[in-house]
């Protein structure tokens, strides 16, 4: 098992024909993506890597039958519109891996999607990986690394920081041990799966025993955490870090979504949440893998 | 977040037909007393500044006649005030208030939605008066798809305690306050108070506009000269740094001055991240090792060479620094050589008087570490690459040692040499700069490295001289990425025929000031 992703999953690719598009269509067809179609407005007919081009989602859906999943490599200001297409189509889950998109046009993603049923990962996200089954966006950045790095395993990963998605996991892998499934939330102030939802899912999966969460100053997402476990929703070990310790109120420190604003969602409250709740909270990520060594007993 | 000044948030407010009081702005005393002497008195003159609490702080002054108009305006005017030099005040007509109210719309992130929080006894210290008061203050979520009706707002304003005929005038202001938000991508509004005078209108006597930085391209009108938070108003080398970044979106590049003169202390570093999360990690660790940050940089997304090149530029225009530190996330799925490369290019460009230790671990950093190897060991100073298995405190404390070995001797700025062609070259232009080939010198080298250099086939031999490949125009549109991998291949594998030109609007001019300040 595995959380959002694994190798029966059916991926679209929007956005194929462009620079970032076709460089990661060949890392995720290379690592085993099942990428089946790819859409770019006015290029259909193409192909690339293999995979062809059509012109809409819903044509890609008749012809290639039903798509669960959707990477979205599109410039910034056209990924609402492909958004709204892909949910429209009927497909369920969707990755904005592009920075900067507005999030006035983030908050019509998400209320569209509630109501379709529709998931989505990002907006600015590097993606989601099932170790040794699949990955959506451009996590681990060619398939060789992606293998060296990321091992199957116990360990569910959730990360608001794209390298540090990375960074962690390919720690808890030189450590011996493995991860289910890698999932960066995104950068941004809103996103579609914040780290409370992912949680969620983790909780049901049996193939993950424990979590690891990388947070950052900003937003409620951990907080929201705390509160989980505190309501009992969320009753496997948690080991946390949260970036960000220096940071100057009202400056933002790269990521859009961290940025303190007044006391909400400050370090301070974010720590003592979690750690009230009886998440472990490490102070240097190089200490994650000793973290989860101890809790699974090895 | 790009912030508005209060009378900025009011044209837009007024233009969703919010009332607001008649007045207008001053860069004068002059201005300021004519502006009073034509709406009457009494009135109303308050700092534009971007920060709220302004009246506890002696920003706003109330009058009755024109002498103390000018003398208020005179003692704003020109005022330091934190980080700000105010230089322009508003001034407006004062209006007899019956009833004090507060209207906020924010952006909720565990909803995904839009939220309005009404008070109707004001709102300075929203949260505590929620507390104290929770029969005042009211709040909805909104759905995004159908937007605030006036309908909805008034069972809000009637939960908050609002009673009578009022209540229309206050749901159809908060509907309107709403649609200003939403159209105007704005991050957060605020009026506070938003008022009820004695004649029985619904007036906002201040308002405060955050607009998202992302949705600012849809908004020229608003002049928004940098959509970055900063906590005050742009440095002149923040202001170059944005005009690289505004127009390449090809990754990110984030530049903030955490002290505009950096001190000779021998404590303060050049500071460049690569990613959120490991720029702040990074961050921790110089700070623990007892370094301070003159800046804040950091280059992401898989920004190209030439990106990383300009960044540097700008982080090597601040004199004093006594080292410079680059590290990410340590395990980045970006190919690492192309920051070796822009490093490369900008440390040799300025002949670089720190030491550096630039961690680039991730895809390829054995080759981007040999990069930095193998080109930057002639410099006077050490810069030492690093990868994925190399901690960020291992890596801060190394730049100490290093730093210390320099005997903490303090950057000096040189001057941006822009290049200027003969005008014989062959030139390819690129899509944010050019890159110039001396055929001329081409003829005396055998090995012509450029072309083996270039990863994307962008240039090939004829006649035996490099040329360029393809189309020029698609080229000019990204084909060419600008990895510099050619320019360093040329410099030192062949005849030092090619220079990438990558200007840097406003840099030579910065330096120039920089370096007539450093004195000799």
């Amino acid at each position: 098992m595995a959380i959002l992703i694994d190798e029966n999953t059916r991926v679209l690719v929007q956005g194929i024909t462009g620079r970032e598009g076709r460089t990661r269509t060949r890392l995720m067809k290379e690592y085993g993506t099942k990428v089946v179609a790819g859409v770019t407005p006015g290029k259909g007919g193409q192909e690339v890597e293999g995979i062809p081009v059509y012109d809409t989602v819903f044509e890609a859906w008749e012809k290639e039958g039903p798509i669960d999943a959707s990477a979205i490599f599109v410039p910034a200001p056209l990924v609402k519109e492909a958004a709204l297409e892909a949910i429209e189509a009927g497909i369920k889950l969707l990755l904005l891996v592009p920075d900067r998109v507005p999030i006035h046009d983030v908050l019509e993603i998400h209320a569209y999607a509630r109501e379709k049923g529709a998931k989505f990962i990002g907006p600015n996200t590097l993606g989601i990986l099932s170790p040794g089954k699949a990955v959506m966006g451009m996590i681990g950045g060619r398939a060789k690394s992606a293998r060296e790095w990321f091992k199957p395993g116990p360990v569910g990963v959730s990360s608001r920081s794209g390298g540090i998605t990375s960074a962690i996991s390919y720690y808890i892998s030189q450590a011996g041990l493995g991860q289910s499934t890698i999932v960066h939330v995104g950068g941004d102030a809103v996103v579609g799966l914040p780290h409370p939802e992912i949680m969620k899912l983790f909780e049901k999966d049996p193939q993950t025993e424990v979590i690891v969460m990388f947070g950052e100053i900003g937003t409620s997402q951990e907080e929201r955490v705390a509160e989980l476990i505190k309501k009992g929703e969320l009753t496997k070990p948690l080991v946390a870090f949260i970036g960000g310790k220096a940071a100057q109120k009202g400056t933002r420190f790269s990521h859009a979504g961290a940025i303190v604003e007044g006391n909400r969602g400050s370090w301070e409250s974010k720590v003592t949440a979690l750690k009230e709740a009886g998440a472990i909270v490490v102070d240097k990520i190089t200490d994650i893998p000793e973290a989860v060594k101890k809790v699974l007993g090895k | 977040m790009a912030k508005l000044f209060e009378y900025q948030s009011k044209e837009i407010l007024k233009k969703y037909g919010v009332k607001i009081p008649e007045g207008g702005i001053a860069k004068t005393a002059d201005e300021a007393v004519s502006i009073a002497e034509k709406i009457g008195y009494p009135v109303v003159i308050k700092v534009q500044i971007w920060e709220t609490g302004r009246k506890g702080k002696g920003g706003i002054a109330f009058c009755e006649n024109k002498e103390c108009v000018k003398e208020h305006a005179e003692k704003f005017l020109g005022k330091e005030w934190g980080q700000f030099t105010v230089d322009t005040v508003l001034v407006e007509k004062m209006l007899p208030v019956k009833q004090e109210l507060f209207a906020g719309f924010i952006i909720d992130d565990a909803t995904a939605q839009p939220v309005l929080i009404f008070s109707s006894i004001g709102g300075s210290g929203i949260e505590e008066i929620a507390r104290e008061h929770p029969d005042k203050v009211a709040k909805m979520h909104i759905d995004y798809i159908r937007g605030l009706y006036a309908y909805q707002a008034r069972e809000v304003a009637r939960k908050a305690g609002i009673k009578g005929k009022i209540l229309n005038k206050i749901g159809s202001t908060l509907a309107k306050l709403y649609k200003a938000m939403k159209e105007y991508d704005a991050r957060s509004l605020e009026t506070n108070p938003l008022a009820i005078t004695e004649d029985g209108d619904v007036v906002a006597l201040d308002a405060h506009i955050v607009i998202d930085d992302y949705g600012v391209y849809r908004h020229p009108d608003l002049g928004i000269e940098i959509a970055r938070e900063f906590p005050r108003p742009a440095t002149e080398l923040e202001k170059i740094a944005w005009n690289v970044e505004k127009n390449d979106y090809r990754g990110t590049f984030y530049f903030i001055q955490m002290v505009t003169d950096v001190p000779k202390d021998g404590k303060h570093i050049a500071f460049h991240g690569a990613g959120g999360g490991g720029s702040m990690m990074s961050m921790d660790a110089v700070l623990n090792a007892g370094f301070k940050i003159a800046n804040f940089t950091d280059t992401s997304g898989n920004p190209p060479a030439s990106k990383v090149y300009r960044a540097a530029k700008i982080i090597l225009s601040q004199p004093n620094v006594v080292g410079y530190f680059a590290s990410g996330s340590g395990v980045a799925s970006q190919e690492q050589f192309h920051s070796a490369r822009g490093f490369v290019k900008a440390f040799l460009e300025d002949n670089i008087d720190i030491p550096a230790v630039l961690r680039l671990g991730g895809n390829y950093e054995e080759v981007a570490v040999e990069i930095l190897h193998t080109y930057l060991k002639d410099l006077p100073v050490k810069v030492e690459g690093y990868g994925k298995d190399d901690s960020p405190d291992f890596c801060a404390n190394r730049l100490k040692e290093l730093v210390e070995e320099n005997e903490r001797k303090p950057h000096r700025v040189v001057p941006h040499k822009e290049f200027t062609p003969k005008g014989t070259e062959y030139k390819i232009e690129t899509m944010t700069g050019a890159i110039y080939i001396d055929h001329e010198v081409c003829k005396n080298c055998e090995e012509k490295p450029c072309v083996n250099a270039c990863q994307y086939d962008v240039i090939e031999l004829k006649d035996g001289k490099p040329v360029l490949k393809i189309d020029p125009e698609e080229a000019k549109k990204g084909k060419c990425t600008e990895c510099l991998a050619c320019e360093i291949a040329c410099k030192f594998h062949g005849k030092g025929a090619l220079y990438i030109h990558l200007p840097i609007p406003g840099l030579r001019e910065y330096r120039e000031k920089i370096i007539k300040k450093q004195g000799a």
